[in-house]
């Protein structure tokens, strides 16, 4: 599969009668979303709020960060079995318009929703303070059920994400990125002597607000698959979750993932990237112990030489982490695992909940439980109305005047333990 | 600006009184420096001056320490410090131990930095380095003149808020402490680089070696349940409606002990769950799936158990870090025992 | 949790989920849960029938209580 990624630069977003973009601003027409967003009559009203770089704005609960785009060549189109009829994507022409943003927040689902500071101190913890963000702040119908809800919120994320990205569809990018995989014989025999890398990608399936979906279908119910690594880049997988803040991977992280896009950067110079192999982190032990059999099942058959695996969220999917390290070794190859790590506010407890001697060779994406303080912003756009409920929040934190104090796992993609930030912790 | 005061702690035989015929004499103080107080004042240079030491044999810290730290506690208040130094105790074990138990002790009681020196085999190294910084020696005395300035760096450091840095610019031995800070790459870049060299056979480097869970001994069965009081602990975050006493949805920092006494079940219109690491629908409607009052008030009524203790412990199990856990394990088992507790049985999600 | 209450000297029994998780950090007598979100039960298959489950996992429980054990050990329904 061969996908050409048009990056579209956004520098800036405003208000405008069409949605477009002009030499690098992003304009948008508010009513066009919320008429959206209003077709699903399980939403009550919809609000279209801008976050600009370096403003006093904070986000808060946020449920999702989509990145816009819109396929102009090849097969299918965003967000396949999600918002756009199920067929296999990756390939052709993808405009991105990178640098914008659209975030989904408003009355909490659950309590693992996050936060976004614009700026500020603890604006370096996520990518989301130097993007030009389209935020929609949702409000449900009353006693609306909370599975509804957090679909109805998904499904709107997604359907404005790709509406703005239409935007892009006749732009000159100002960069082109070829991305390819070749069908494994092939992409073998492309490389003969390069080392056959895998990327084991694990997906958090674990109930509500803990859901993520390949082509629509629910990762819970899925087994281990494999996936061209462009597929990813035109949505085939969203997210449903909130795991904890500073864990999830957005919908725009799986639009970036970044191991897939630094596995390509040296594709063919010193590795021959094979493809991703798709996995989930579900709720009993016989499903964590189905998965990352056939996990190792692949390693082996695809005769992969090394695989690096990332994992959503933490706590009982560290098993399955240990899980899929062990069986891949044990298939032959040679392993390095991306997490991030929870040894308490001052460092000192053990990192991770499950461990095994394989797992030597590990990238650290930070400690979450420290203690950051946030200073109070101008414009809350959502609600500060759940800061104490929400993961990394506790009584006290926050305090009238605005200002929070609060663990960093409270801020969306902190610690995300896919490696996209560079975020890490040390042994002192 | 006047000097920072410090005293400086040594046992018998760096205090010149003697070997271990005198390991057994009780604490005194002295005014000024003392045998290794000299190198030390010269390290601090001019920004700080020893100005008591105070001495203890080894043997005597260990037959009676509890008594040992309250007496020198007094003695080292009267000199007013900014800073107490502890040893060098190279590999000295006893020296190791006392200088680490002075050292904590004093950190905690008078709110001043700390610091030791010893050898990585000296047994005071495990034990308190997660609680204070210890310098790394060589394994003997001979290494004073070179442990002796880096303690005087690292305390002066502390002592002036100045921030420390990593065991190996500082030379004080791996204490165990997970530190943030912002590499110049991403994590996937960095992983990517390691596996690179891992499948080419290079050395790489872990960034978080695996953790280690210490045990404990099974204890013996216990003999006959049907005459033993049970209780029931969780860490599946059920609490009261409202979670009055507001344990954290993840990272908790506190337990709760809650009322069961006359109730057949824990019914959903009382009791919620407040964990953030699982899917609550299920639990939300029936709380006996974590906290099993339901079979267990039965199988009291049975006979079955000699009797349900009237409360369940609760805590929140995700992202609680281990030292949090243990601590109110340690807590709250007292109060089991107290209770006449025989049997715990302890859910998780 | 459970090392401490079996250090403090009183027995203890981990009904948990993720055995090894159990197993890694060393408790001594675990049974296994059904699933993270409904450990002791099923409710998917009615409430009679849940708390069947749920009365055999605590009995599975005190049984494990009684059982002499010299290192950890699962003790599967």
């Amino acid at each position: 599969m061969r996908l050409e990624l048009g990056k579209i630069k956004i520098t800036d977003v405003q208000p405008g009668e069409v949605t477009k973009v002009e030499n690098g601003t992003l304009f948008v027409n508010k009513q066009e979303l919320i008429d959206l967003a209003m077709k699903d009559d399980r939403i009550k009203g919809v609000k279209v709020e801008f976050a600009r770089p370096g403003e006093s704005v904070r986000i808060a609960p946020v449920k999702d960060v989509i990145e816009p785009r819109v396929k102009v060549s090849g097969t299918g189109a965003m967000f396949p079995g999600m918002i756009n009829k199920v067929k296999t994507v990756g390939s052709g022409r993808t405009h991105a318009l990178v640098g914008a943003n659209v975030i989904t927040c408003g009355k909490i689902v659950g309590f693992q929703e996050g936060i976004i500071d614009m700026s500020g101190p603890t604006a370096k913890y996520t990518p989301f303070s130097e993007t030009f963000n389209v935020c929609i702040v949702i409000e449900p119908v009353d006693n609306l059920e909370t599975h509804d809800y957090e679909q109805a919120a998904r499904l709107a994320g997604l359907k404005i994400g790709a509406l703005v990205g239409e935007a892009g569809r006749n732009v000159e990018p100002d960069e082109v990125v070829v991305y390819e995989t070749k069908p494994i014989a092939e992409q073998t025999a492309q490389y003969p002597n390069l080392p056959k890398v895998g990327y084991i990608h694990m997906l958090q399936s674990q109930g509500l607000l803990h859901d993520t979906f390949y082509y629509g279908v629910d990762a819970k119910q899925m087994v281990p698959t494999f996936m061209y690594p462009t597929e990813i880049m035109d949505g085939a997988i969203t997210s449903g979750n909130c795991v904890a803040p500073c864990d999830k991977v957005t919908t725009f992280h799986h639009l970036n993932n970044p191991v897939i896009e630094d596995l390509y950067k040296r594709h063919g110079k010193d590795l021959n990237f094979i493809g991703v192999i798709l996995t989930n982190e579900n709720v009993f032990l016989a499903d964590k112990e189905r998965s990352s059999d056939m996990v190792g099942k692949f390693v082996e058959f695809l005769g992969l030489d090394g695989v690096i695996i990332t994992e959503e969220g933490y706590g009982n999917p560290d098993t399955d982490l240990m899980m899929n390290c062990k069986k891949s070794t044990e298939a032959g190859a040679k392993v390095v695992l991306i997490t991030d790590e929870f040894p308490g506010r001052d460092g000192k407890s053990q990192s991770l909940a499950d461990a095994v001697p394989e797992a030597d060779t590990l990238v650290s994406c930070g400690n979450g439980n420290v203690i950051v303080e946030f200073p109070p912003m101008d414009k809350v756009i959502g609600t500060l109305d759940y800061v104490e409920t929400m993961i990394g929040g506790y009584e006290g934190s926050l305090r009238k005047d605005g200002s929070i104090e609060a663990e960093i796992q409270i801020i969306i993609a902190s610690t995300i333990a896919n490696g996209y930030n560079t975020l890490s912790a040390k042994m002192y | 600006m006047s000097k920072l005061r410090v005293v400086h702690y040594i046992n018998n035989f760096f205090a010149g009184v003697g070997g271990e015929e005198k390991a057994d004499i009780p604490p005194q103080a002295r005014d000024g420096v003392v045998g290794p107080g000299l190198a030390l004042s010269k390290a601090l240079g001019e920004e700080a001056e020893i100005v008591g030491t105070i001495i203890c044999g080894d043997s005597y810290f260990g037959e009676n320490t509890k008594s040992a730290k309250e007496e020198m506690l007094k003695l080292i208040e009267m000199y007013n410090p900014d800073i107490f130094v502890a040893g060098p105790a190279f590999n000295a074990g006893r020296y190791g131990f006392a200088c680490g138990e002075m050292a904590t002790f004093i950190e905690e009681e008078l709110q001043i930095p700390v610091v030791s020196a010893m050898y990585k085999e000296n047994p005071g190294v495990d034990m308190f380095k997660r609680d204070m910084h210890i310098i790394e020696t060589e394994i003997s005395a001979a290494d004073m003149r070179n442990a002796v300035p880096k303690m005087a760096k690292l305390v002066l450091k502390l002592a002036k808020g100045e921030e420390v840095g990593s065991p190996a610019e500082e030379g004080y031995h791996e204490r165990g402490i997970r530190v943030n800070y912002f590499h110049e790459k991403r994590g996937s870049e960095r992983g990517v680089g390691l596996l690179v060299k891992k499948m080419n056979g290079e050395e790489c480097v872990t960034e978080y070696p695996m953790p280690v869970f210490d045990r404990v001994d099974p204890l013996p069965a216990v003999a006959d349940i049907t005459k033993v009081k049970v209780a029931i602990v969780t860490s599946g975050g059920i609490v009261p409606q409202g979670n009055p006493d507001r344990i954290e949805s993840s990272s908790a920092t506190k337990y709760g002990i809650y009322d069961i006494s006359g109730m057949n079940d824990l019914s959903a219109d009382d009791f919620m769950t407040v964990h953030g690491g699982y899917d609550r629908a299920f639990v939300t409607e029936n709380p006996n799936l974590v906290v099993p009052l339901d079979v267990m008030r039965e199988m009291e009524q049975e006979g079955v158990i000699g009797e349900l203790a009237n409360y369940f412990v609760t805590t929140t199990g995700t992202g609680t870090s281990v030292g949090n856990a243990k601590g109110f394990g340690e807590h709250f088992a007292r109060k089991l025992v107290e209770d006449g507790v025989g049997a715990v049985i302890l859910t998780s999600t | 949790m459970v090392k401490e209450v079996e250090r403090a000297g009183i027995p203890v029994v981990h009904l948990a989920t993720v055995v090894p998780i159990s197993l890694t950090i060393g408790a001594n007598r675990i049974v296994p849960g059904i699933g993270i979100p409904y450990p002791l039960g099923d409710p998917t298959l009615g409430e009679v029938k849940s708390k069947k489950i749920r009365r055999s996992i605590v009995e599975q429980a005190l049984t494990a209580l009684q059982t002499e054990v010299d290192g950890q050990t699962v003790f599967e329904m």
